[in-house]
C-alpha cells in the first residue's frame, strides 16, 4: 500500500492490543456523545428537569413527614438523601443505555461496528458518558437540596464515595444487560432500557428499612447491592454509624452484578452476529 | 475438522478470500456455498434480486454476521474470529446506514477519523471536503442535508482511512443521474489511485458495466454466473448486462416453477 496512512493502519491491524489506539477510539466516542449533548439544549434541560422535579416533590414530602412522623423527625434528609442516591442509579443506567440507543435511533450502529471500535471500547465510552450525563443532572440538584431543604449529601464524606461507587457499578451492570437485549432483539425491546431499573425501587428499600419487607423478600433485597447503600444511608442519618461491612458486601455483590451484565452483553452481541440482527436494527 | 489457513505474506495481500460460505437463518439458506477471491485493484459486483444474499455476504465479509460454515478471510484474517485486526484497512458505504443526524458533517468525519486512527484528521477532512464538494456544508447538521449530499458525506467517510478494501452497498441508490455519474467518477478515480479492491452490490446494471471488471450473479444465495461484464454479455448473446440478468433470473424462476408443477406443488 502506497499511501501515507498505511503505516499506522497497518500497526492497528498488526497488534493484538494497542492501548494508545484503544484510548483514542474511546476518546472519539466520548467526543461523539459530547457533540450530541451540546447540539441540543432540550436534552441537557431534560437531564436536570426530572431529578429537580423529584427533589422538589420528595423534599416537600420529607418536610411534611418530619412534622407528623417520629421516624422522619429523627433525621433530616432521610428521604432527600434517598432520592439523591436513587437518582444516581436511574441516571447512570439511563445515561449509559440511552447513549447506546442514540446509535440505533440514528442508524449509526452499523458504521461503528464496521469501524475498528471494539465492543469493550464502546462500553468504556458509554460508562464515561453516563458519568457526564449524571453530573449534569446530579450536581445542580444536590446543590438545590442543600439550599432549599438544608441537606448536603456531600457531608456524608467518604461514605458518599462508597455509596456512589456501589450504585454506579450496579447501574452499569444493569445497563449492560438491557443494552445487550436491545442489541439482540432490536428497538422492539427498547422498553427494557426504560423500566428494568425501576424493579429495584421497591426491592432495594430506597425509602424504607429492609425489615419492612416480608421475610422472603428480604432475602432478595439483601442479594442486591443497592439495598446495602440505602441501609447504610439510614444507619448514618439515624444512628451516626458508618457500616463498612455493608459497603464491602455491596461491593462484593457488585462484582457479581457487573460480571453478569457484561457477560449478558457479550453473549447477546455474539448471538446478534449469529442471527444477523446487527443488520436489522429496526423493530 | 475445519481446515486452518496460515496468514502468509501472500494471502495477507489478498483483499477477500471466501471459501464455501454458507449462512442459514432457520430454514432459509441466505448464502449457499459461495466461493470467490478478490485481487487488489479489482472491482467486483455482486448482482442479484432482493433476497439473493448480497447484503448477507457483505455482512459476513465485514464480520457482522458469523457464517454457518465456510470461511471469509480479509487480508488473510478470519473475519468471524479476528475482524478487528483488519477493520482499519476496510471501509463501507451504504445509503441504508446513516450518520448521526444531529452532528455536523465535520464532527461526524472528525469522530470517524479518530476511530480509524488518522494522524492528521483536519488535513484529511479538508482533502475530502475539496474532493467531494463538501466545503459549503461542513458545519451543517447531517439531518438537514439532501439525500445526494448525505451520499457524498457517506462516501467521504468511506474513504477517510484510504481503505484497501471498499465495500459499497448500492452506492448511488436514490441519487439523480448527474450526481450518480459524478459519484461513479470519484469511485473510479479512487480505485485507480489507491489500487484498492472494491466490492459493489448494486441493482444498477449500467453502473456495474461501467465500474466492475467482474460480475458475480447471486440467486437464492448461490452463484449462477461469474465473469467480466463483456464475457457474460457475449456468453448469453445479449446486448447489455440487464438483459443477461433478466435472462438468468427469469430463466431460473421459470425452471423453478416448472419443477414445482412437475412435482405437484403450485
Amino acid at each position: 500500500m502506497s499511501n501515507k496512512y498505511s503505516d499506522i493502519i497497518g500497526q492497528m491491524g498488526g497488534t493484538a492490543f494497542d492501548l494508545p489506539a484503544s484510548l483514542r477510539r474511546i476518546g472519539a466516542m466520548i467526543l461523539r456523545y459530547w457533540y450530541l449533548l451540546r447540539s441540543s439544549w432540550p436534552r441537557i434541560l431534560e437531564l436536570i428537569y426530572w431529578p429537580f422535579l423529584q427533589m422538589l416533590m420528595w423534599g416537600f414530602l420529607q418536610t411534611h413527614l418530619a412534622s407528623t412522623s417520629d421516624y422522619y423527625a429523627q433525621a433530616a434528609g432521610l428521604m432527600i438523601g434517598a432520592v439523591l442516591l436513587w437518582d444516581i442509579v436511574v441516571r447512570t443506567q439511563l445515561g449509559f443505555a440511552l447513549s447506546f440507543l442514540e446509535e440505533m435511533w440514528s442508524r449509526n450502529l452499523g458504521h461503528l461496528l464496521m469501524s475498528p471500535l471494539r465492543p469493550n471500547e464502546l462500553i468504556a465510552a458509554l460508562m464515561v458518558v453516563s458519568m457526564l450525563r449524571l453530573a449534569i443532572g446530579f450536581v445542580p440538584v444536590a446543590f438545590f437540596a442543600y439550599t432549599f431543604f438544608d441537606f448536603n449529601i456531600f457531608t456524608l464524606g467518604p461514605a458518599f464515595i462508597a455509596f456512589f461507587a456501589n450504585l454506579v457499578i450496579t447501574s452499569w451492570g444493569l445497563a449492560l444487560a438491557t443494552t445487550g437485549v436491545v442489541l439482540r432483539y432490536g428497538l422492539g425491546a427498547e422498553g427494557f432500557v426504560w423500566f428494568m431499573v425501576f424493579i429495584l425501587l421497591p426491592i432495594c428499600c430506597v425509602y424504607y428499612p429492609v425489615s419492612t419487607l416480608p421475610d422472603w423478600m428480604q432475602y432478595i433485597a439483601l442479594s442486591l447491592p443497592p439495598t446495602y447503600v440505602f441501609e447504610g444511608l439510614r444507619a448514618i442519618l439515624l444512628k451516626g454509624v458508618v457500616d463498612l461491612e455493608m459497603m464491602f458486601k455491596a461491593f462484593a455483590l457488585n462484582v457479581v452484578v457487573f460480571a453478569i451484565g457484561y457477560y449478558v452483553f457479550r453473549r447477546l452481541l455474539k448471538s446478534a452476529r449469529v442471527n444477523g440482527s446487527l443488520m436489522q436494527m429496526g423493530e | 475438522m475445519q481446515e486452518r489457513t496460515l496468514v502468509t505474506a501472500e494471502n495477507s495481500r489478498t483483499p477477500v478470500h471466501i471459501d464455501r460460505l454458507y449462512k442459514s437463518f432457520g430454514q432459509l439458506n441466505a448464502v449457499d456455498g459461495v466461493s470467490f477471491t478478490m485481487e487488489p485493484g479489482s472491482v467486483t459486483a455482486l448482482l442479484g434480486g432482493n433476497g439473493a444474499g448480497k447484503t448477507t455476504t457483505i455482512a459476513m465479509i465485514l464480520g457482522l454476521i458469523v457464517p454457518t460454515s465456510g470461511s471469509v478471510k480479509v487480508f488473510g484474517t478470519d473475519m468471524a474470529q479476528n475482524r478487528h485486526k483488519v477493520l482499519g484497512r476496510i471501509n463501507f458505504e451504504s445509503p441504508y446506514v446513516d450518520m448521526p443526524m444531529r452532528l455536523t458533517v465535520r464532527q461526524n468525519l472528525d469522530v470517524f477519523g479518530r476511530l480509524y486512527g488518522l494522524r492528521d484528521i483536519k488535513e484529511r477532512i479538508a482533502e475530502l471536503a475539496e474532493e467531494f464538494r463538501l466545503n459549503d456544508i461542513l458545519d451543517r447538521g447531517v439531518g438537514k442535508l439532501s439525500s445526494g449530499q448525505k451520499t457524498r458525506i457517506s462516501l467521504a467517510k468511506a474513504l477517510l482511512n484510504h481503505p484497501e478494501l471498499l465495500l459499497l452497498d448500492e452506492p448511488t441508490a436514490s441519487l439523480d443521474p448527474d450526481t450518480a455519474d459524478w459519484v461513479r467518477e470519484r469511485l473510479e478515480a479512487y480505485r485507480k489511485s489507491s489500487n484498492a479492491a472494491v466490492l459493489l452490490a448494486s441493482h444498477n446494471m449500467l453502473e456495474v458495466e461501467r465500474l466492475a471488471d467482474r460480475v458475480i450473479l447471486l440467486d437464492r444465495g448461490r452463484i449462477y454466473a461469474d465473469g467480466s461484464p463483456d464475457a457474460l454479455i457475449k456468453e448469453y448473446g445479449k446486448t447489455d448486462l440487464e438483459a443477461v440478468f433478466l435472462e438468468i433470473v427469469r430463466g431460473r424462476d421459470a425452471a423453478r416453477k416448472g419443477n414445482q408443477e412437475d412435482s405437484g406443488i403450485v
